[in-house]
């Protein structure tokens, strides 16, 4: 039955190839990127924490968060840390605040933002 | 664990801290090469950029006033005393009356005599009203032991930028935000510089000069503002006098340099560090290379990467000892064979540290 249908569909619509997408799908798709960039930023510049304090009073433009290195061994949780884990770190530290759900829009936010203002940095997992 | 007995003293309580000296001057450094004393020499010290921040009530972000909390402690702690203590300026964060006079409060502790410079979160809210009003002129000069001294209010910009806002404290956040792609570059500009000129003319060529202002009077990088627009018409000022230091806060790190006959220090936060625009890697920069990077912070340890300075001054130069809690202090003296300042440790490349590699 399964297979029946798939050979229908493919037959219906012959020219909608899963690996194919235009120019139009690509400006989409980077717009919904930046949507959620964009949003990171303002996380990144607002007092998510208890304390009045933001992510960008250490780190302006993200520097010195290093995304590249990730996961790499954090020495002060001994053990291998990914990138999430550290700013759920500095919410609850720095910033006296509660810790996101990894897998929040709010983290997924902040980390895309991170990552935009590293881009062209070559990956270095596990550097110091 | 092993403790090193550095590091066993840095940990020791006020009142022992007191009896064993961790902070008493021992005059080791009094320039490199120095030549005969010029003036009698003295010592004064540099607490800076303590962002203290209020959250409501009596409620302070509390690690920004331990920060300052322990500068004020460490300098009553000197011995000899320091003939004064310079406040760099960035004393609050978003410029509130609740965030200044907590900061008085807190700097009411401190024995020696205090000169204030102001910076752009002590200044945006009220444009300087409240601590002309209660703290100090925001430009002016005084002369001490032969050394004349110039405070400036480099923290100024373009009337445009300053009049675009709806409310003064949106004008502050915005001014406030080191990243802001609406940010505006600070300037000295030209009311001060006709003071500097008139204020400088009484002065021979000879007399040392230590300008205090709160952004670096070079370019470093303008997407932080570690920059001073109208820098070179202060330098062009100053070209004449044999030996000028410029001690600057703003940046939170380690940081020095020398153009011409200008020696440039950045003095140590106590609130947090902040990085080397080289870590920012979308955008070119002009650190100086002469400047040998402090450790990269631990974020794990609130303190780390903060401080303050001791200042030594003799032979119209500056030994800078960058006093960094929870790293090894360094000290960065003037090099008069060389004519420009060197760290007395790490300004070897073969003697440079792994945490000194920022990227």
């Amino acid at each position: 039955m399964k297979h029946r249908i798939i050979v229908f569909l493919a037959l219906a619509t012959p020219l909608a190839l899963g690996d194919e997408f235009s120019q139009k799908d690509l400006e989409r798709w980077r717009a919904e990127f930046n949507t959620v960039m964009e949003k990171g930023e303002k996380l990144f510049h607002s007092t998510l924490g208890s304390n009045q304090v933001s992510c960008d009073q250490c780190h302006p433009n993200g520097a010195n968060t290093h995304p590249e290195t990730y996961p790499k061994f954090q020495k002060q949780l001994g053990k291998v840390a990914t990138l999430r884990e550290m700013i759920n770190w500095c919410l609850q530290n720095p910033l006296e605040g509660k810790p996101l759900p990894l897998d929040s829009d709010e983290m997924i936010a902040l980390e895309a933002y991170i990552t935009w203002e590293r881009r062209g940095v070559p990956l270095a997992p596990g550097k110091h | 664990m092993s403790i090193d007995r550095r590091t066993f003293l840095k940990h020791l309580g006020a009142a022992s801290a007191a009896a064993t000296l961790p902070f008493s001057l021992v005059e080791v450094a009094w320039g490199l090469g120095s030549k005969p004393a010029e003036h009698e020499s003295f010592t004064f010290a540099y607490i800076s950029d303590s962002h203290l921040t209020h959250i409501k009530g009596t409620r302070f972000t509390s690690n920004f006033d331990r920060g300052l909390r322990k500068a004020v402690m460490e300098v009553n702690l000197l011995d000899p005393k320091p003939d004064f203590v310079i406040y760099g300026g960035d004393l609050a964060q978003l410029g509130k009356r609740e965030e200044l006079d907590h900061g008085l409060e807190l700097l009411s502790g401190l024995r020696p005599p205090l000169k204030w410079v102001i910076g752009e979160h002590d200044f945006y809210l009220d444009m300087g009203e409240y601590w002309q009003d209660k703290i100090s002129p925001l430009y002016y000069s005084f002369d001490h032991k032969g050394v004349h001294f110039v405070v400036l209010n480099s923290i100024l910009t373009h009337e445009a930028w300053i009049n675009q806002w709806t409310t003064p404290m949106e004008r502050m956040l915005n001014m406030a935000r080191l990243d802001n792609p609406r940010g505006s570059p600070f300037m000295v500009g030209e009311r001060q510089l006709r003071w500097l000129r008139e204020d400088l003319a009484k002065y021979d060529d000879s007399i040392p000069i230590v300008i205090l202002s709160h952004s670096p009077l070079y370019k470093i990088f303008k997407p932080w503002n570690f920059w001073t627009d109208d820098a070179e018409k202060v330098q062009k000022l100053l070209r004449r006098f044999s030996r000028v230091t410029v001690l600057h806060g703003h940046v939170h790190q380690v940081l020095y340099n020398q153009i011409g006959n200008i020696t440039f220090y950045a003095m140590m936060a106590t609130a947090w560090p902040w990085p080397y625009p080289v870590s920012y890697v979308q955008k070119p920069n002009q650190v100086p290379k002469l400047t040998v990077f402090m450790n990269r912070a631990d974020p794990f340890h609130s303190r780390d990467g903060t401080g303050w300075d001791i200042l030594d001054m003799d032979s119209g130069a500056i030994t800078n000892h960058y006093q960094l809690w929870l790293n090894e202090n360094r000290t960065v003296a003037f090099d008069f064979k060389l004519k420009h300042p060197v760290d007395l440790k790490f300004q070897n490349p073969d003697k440079r540290i792994p945490p000194q590699l920022h990227y």
